[in-house]
């Protein structure tokens, strides 16, 4: 099939569904549903769009709705810190990691094929479908009472979590000694040995 | 559903601008008209606000960097439309909306179109969380600083996407080094950043401001504490590299990449990327006022309040006032910086950003802390 008429009709859908699920979040909960049903969509439009996209970079981009998306679904949860760290952390630090390695690929990849393990991505991706619906359906959804989300800033709550005498320290800095150790693995590896850099021409 | 309890209804609208709110809400207003339809004007006034400070601050940049740069460069710089030049910007507005809009044949027209909006926007989105006073502010703010760091930190996916988008050479040159630089100095941002977050102990700019408002107005966190100084000018520097910024503008350098990422832009779409500089310029010169120099806070702040009280609108205003000229001082740095120094080279750039700012800001963030638990302990922030 003709590569733009894919596009329309990939593009017409999408923008179909998003237009019924706007719809019904809006019938189903106000301007809250409304709100919801936009991030959700920006979340997996974003998701769906970047399987799509033949372009590496073009899915690259497409994953900044994904991860505006989630910010704003934080939003809804009333943790508004989680929110600004996603967008500062996926869309102002990841997304950019990402794109510093694929943009260098040529911009026209209409001629990419669909890949050959198409028929087993289908296989995994209904089997996990199958496993999200089970669980969906059979999951209590019932929100404990002290978990209720607050009005308020969260910042300082998650601050004060971290510093009480059983908060969550410890295991923090341990991540961040693992961090650092792979970090620092990472460059060990990556670094060329100076045997090597010597052949080429000494310093320059 | 959950939904339903997580919104509270119209408190969070409320929380900003108190009394546009209760000002609207006074009005006399047809039967029709639903209640939340105040707070949702309130707050699209807000916005309407915010829009229109930014540009005023882009206008009264653009022509501050021409004279800036005229009298660095012993010339005058404008002088013939308006008082020294001072219409030159309106001027330059007519003509960007009136010049041609070209997309280049092979660019990827959705993205190429796509990416001035998306640096415009979220530049805006950042200006939201600024504050104009102690009592008029747009955004719930308890995680201002926090908002504006991550939202500003979106242009660079506006500003890569141009690059790439336009299929051309130079920009995807400059785009990549745009990546490169920016992921290079987030770090050293963020860290030299904690030094008066720690000292503050609060997200919230206008709390910040608050605490340090004593000894009239200037117990300014530059003074309170020696590591302040070099946590300053790291920071200083990184937001110089984060803007691009010369002598950090390597994503644009005239004179290798012919203007780099924009090179395929023109007329309005092409301003939008000024737009956002400028904007980022005053935005960033007032976060690094309020984080070191004060804030709102100052000699007139201090008798405004003492004469009106705290709260008047004499107090408010002077206190707007007193951040817009510490602002505007720091875009004025930032010009005299960039008139000054040469253009520094990529690998410069990189060993700046990595092997010397990231050390030097965490043994800042090391040191600041020993030296507020030996000389602060147990006296109020």
């Amino acid at each position: 099939m003709d590569h733009t008429l894919q596009q329309r009709i990939f593009y017409g859908a999408l923008a179909l569904l998003v237009l019924v699920g706007l719809g019904a979040g809006l019938a189903a909960g106000g301007g809250a549903g409304l709100a919801f049903a936009l991030f959700a969509a920006m979340t997996i439009g974003g998701s769906l769009m970047c399987i799509w996209e033949r372009s590496v970079v073009r899915s690259a981009f497409c994953l900044m709705a994904t991860f505006t998306g989630v910010a704003g679904l934080f939003i809804l949860l009333e943790s508004d810190f989680i929110a600004m760290a996603q967008i500062l952390i996926y869309v102002g630090g990841i997304l950019v990691l990402i794109l510093f390695g694929v943009m260098l690929t040529p911009p026209d990849l209409t001629e990419r094929q669909l890949p050959r393990v198409f028929a087993g991505l289908i296989l995994v991706g209904a089997g996990v479908a199958w496993v999200a619906v089970k669980v969906a359906a059979t999951a209590r959804w019932a929100v404990p009472d002290e978990m209720q989300p607050t009005a308020e800033s969260n910042a300082r709550e998650i601050g004060v979590g971290f510093l009480r005498a059983d908060g969550y320290v410890v295991p923090f800095e341990l991540a961040a000694v693992v961090l650092t150790v792979a970090l620092v693995g990472a460059v060990y590896i990556a670094r060329r040995k100076r045997a090597d850099l010597e052949p080429q021409g000494g310093e320059s | 559903m959950v939904l339903h309890q997580s919104l509270p209804e119209s408190e969070k609208l409320k929380s900003g601008t108190n009394w546009l709110n209760e000002f609207l809400g006074t009005l006399w207003r047809p039967d029709f008209v639903p209640d939340w339809a105040v707070p949702l004007t309130a707050v699209m006034v807000g916005v309407g606000i915010v829009l229109a400070i930014a540009s005023l601050a882009t206008m009264f940049s653009t022509w501050l960097e021409r004279k800036v740069s005229g009298h660095i460069q012993c010339r005058y710089g404008p002088m013939r439309v308006g008082w020294h030049g001072f219409l030159v910007p309106l001027a330059d507005g007519v003509k960007l909306l009136l010049k041609e809009d070209m997309i280049p044949k092979g660019a990827d027209r959705v993205l190429f179109v796509l990416a001035p909006a998306l640096v415009m926007s979220s530049i805006l989105g950042a200006m939201v969380a600024f504050p104009l006073s102690h009592e008029f502010f747009f955004a719930d703010l308890d995680l201002g600083v926090f908002m504006i760091l991550a939202l500003s930190s979106t242009t660079t996916i506006g500003v890569v996407m141009a690059g790439w988008s336009s299929n051309s050479k130079w920009s995807l040159y400059g785009s990549m080094r745009e990546a490169a630089q920016v992921v290079a100095y987030e770090i050293p941002l963020g860290i030299s950043l904690l030094v008066p977050l720690m000292v503050a102990g609060s997200f919230n700019l206008i709390e910040i401001s608050e605490a340090q408002a004593g000894w009239f107005g200037m117990h300014w966190f530059i003074f309170r504490n020696p590591f302040m100084i070099p946590a300053f000018i790291i920071f200083f520097i990184a937001v110089l590299a984060e803007m691009k910024r010369a002598p950090f503008d390597l994503p644009e350098t005239e004179s290798e990449l012919v203007a780099g990422f924009m090179t395929e832009y023109s007329g309005i779409r092409w301003s939008f990327f000024f737009f956002e500089e400028y904007t980022a310029m005053f935005l960033f010169s007032c976060v690094t006022a309020f984080f070191f120099f004060g804030g709102f806070e100052g000699p007139p702040t201090h008798f405004a309040a003492q004469v009106f009280g705290e709260g008047h609108l004499v107090h408010q205003l002077t206190a707007f006032l007193t951040i817009a000229v510490k602002g505007f001082a720091g875009v004025f740095l930032m010009m005299w910086v960039r008139w000054t120094l040469p253009r520094v080279r990529i690998d410069q750039v990189m060993t700046m950003g990595y092997k010397y700012l990231t050390p030097l800001a965490l043994a800042c963030v090391l040191g600041a802390g020993v030296f507020e638990v030996l000389w602060h302990w147990g006296v109020d922030a």
